[in-house]
């Protein structure tokens, strides 16, 4: 996402980006960045916690009107949870350190469409049927 | 590493690639100074554009597949986060799946309109799929596909672009 940062920025349209993986942040260099100490899956916050979502956005766009440097990574003071440990063995996959799995935890790279539900397919079949008709 | 520290991502996937026998991957690396374009306006007066590459589509599209799809979903800001899926190889879908706003956060920004901390949400929100594998074809089929629909968008200009990746 850092690299499409730049190409809206170079095209005129400022960016602020969350991230929760400041390494690969920091190497991909976007022009406005805030840090949220997150698992990988939670950009964005706890699920079903909207006053802490709230808190993060509200934090990322403070962020956004305070940088004025290109390059610039922000660390916004939100924390998981008062236990850090799942930061000991968290990859990315469904290993996040919220759950654990070894090995490559991340799914086969198939080339079809995955739906969340398969009336999700059939809405969008049926969506391409009826463009083909018209 | 301290768990006061982030988690290295890059060294952790170096780690793991080498355990199983994999090659290392090459990290996009972008040293020189990144483009730079000011705020012009009060970020309480700005529209704001979601993009978000935790793979969310809406019914009635066609989900995005899991072998570096660089297409884009066109997701109208109207659409409530309960409407939204998420499909992605690389993070756990359950938590996302459960309430979206965590890699699509549509209902928050709208609470974030009506306190005034945001002007407006643009008409439309923007989603893609992270782990793009080539960094060049995320750069050269997913960026511009993203810039037209930021820079075309109905409605009011877009003033500042909120990106959300997992």
């Amino acid at each position: 996402m850092g690299l499409v940062a730049r190409v809206l920025e170079e095209a005129g349209f400022p960016t602020i980006c969350l991230t929760a993986a400041r390494s690969i942040t920091e190497s991909v260099n976007p022009p406005r960045a805030a840090f949220v100490d997150m698992p990988l899956g939670y950009t964005s916050g706890r699920p079903h916690e909207p006053e802490f979502q709230r808190d993060l956005l509200r934090k990322a766009f403070k962020a956004a009107g305070n940088i004025d440097s290109p390059g610039s990574i922000v660390d916004l003071d939100v924390v998981w949870s008062d236990d850090p440990s799942w930061k000991d063995k968290a990859t990315s996959g469904l290993n996040n350190g919220v759950n654990s799995v070894e090995g490559d935890s991340r799914q086969p790279r198939v080339n079809e469409p995955q739906y969340q539900y398969e009336e999700d397919r059939t809405a969008a079949e049926n969506n391409r049927e009826d463009d083909n008709a018209t | 590493m301290s768990l006061t520290d982030p988690v290295d991502y890059i060294q952790r996937t170096r780690e793991q690639y080498a355990r199983l026998g994999y090659d290392d991957y090459r990290w996009a690396e972008k040293k020189e100074i990144p483009p730079w374009t000011p705020i012009k306006k009060p970020i309480s007066e700005s529209n704001v554009a979601l993009l978000a590459s935790g793979g969310a589509y809406t019914k009635g599209q066609v989900a995005f597949h899991w072998e570096d799809d660089t297409g884009v979903r066109i997701i109208p800001s109207s659409e409530p986060a309960s409407d939204v899926r998420v499909t992605h190889f690389a993070y756990d879908l359950e938590p996302a799946r459960e309430d979206p706003n965590i890699v699509f956060p549509t209902d928050r920004l709208h609470e974030l309109v009506a306190e005034k901390t945001i002007g407006s949400l643009a008409t439309n929100s923007v989603a893609c799929m992270g782990g793009i594998y080539s960094s060049r074809r995320a750069e050269e089929e997913l960026a511009p596909l993203i810039l037209e629909s930021i820079a075309n968008m109905p409605g009011a200009p877009v003033d500042l672009v909120l990106l959300v990746p997992v």
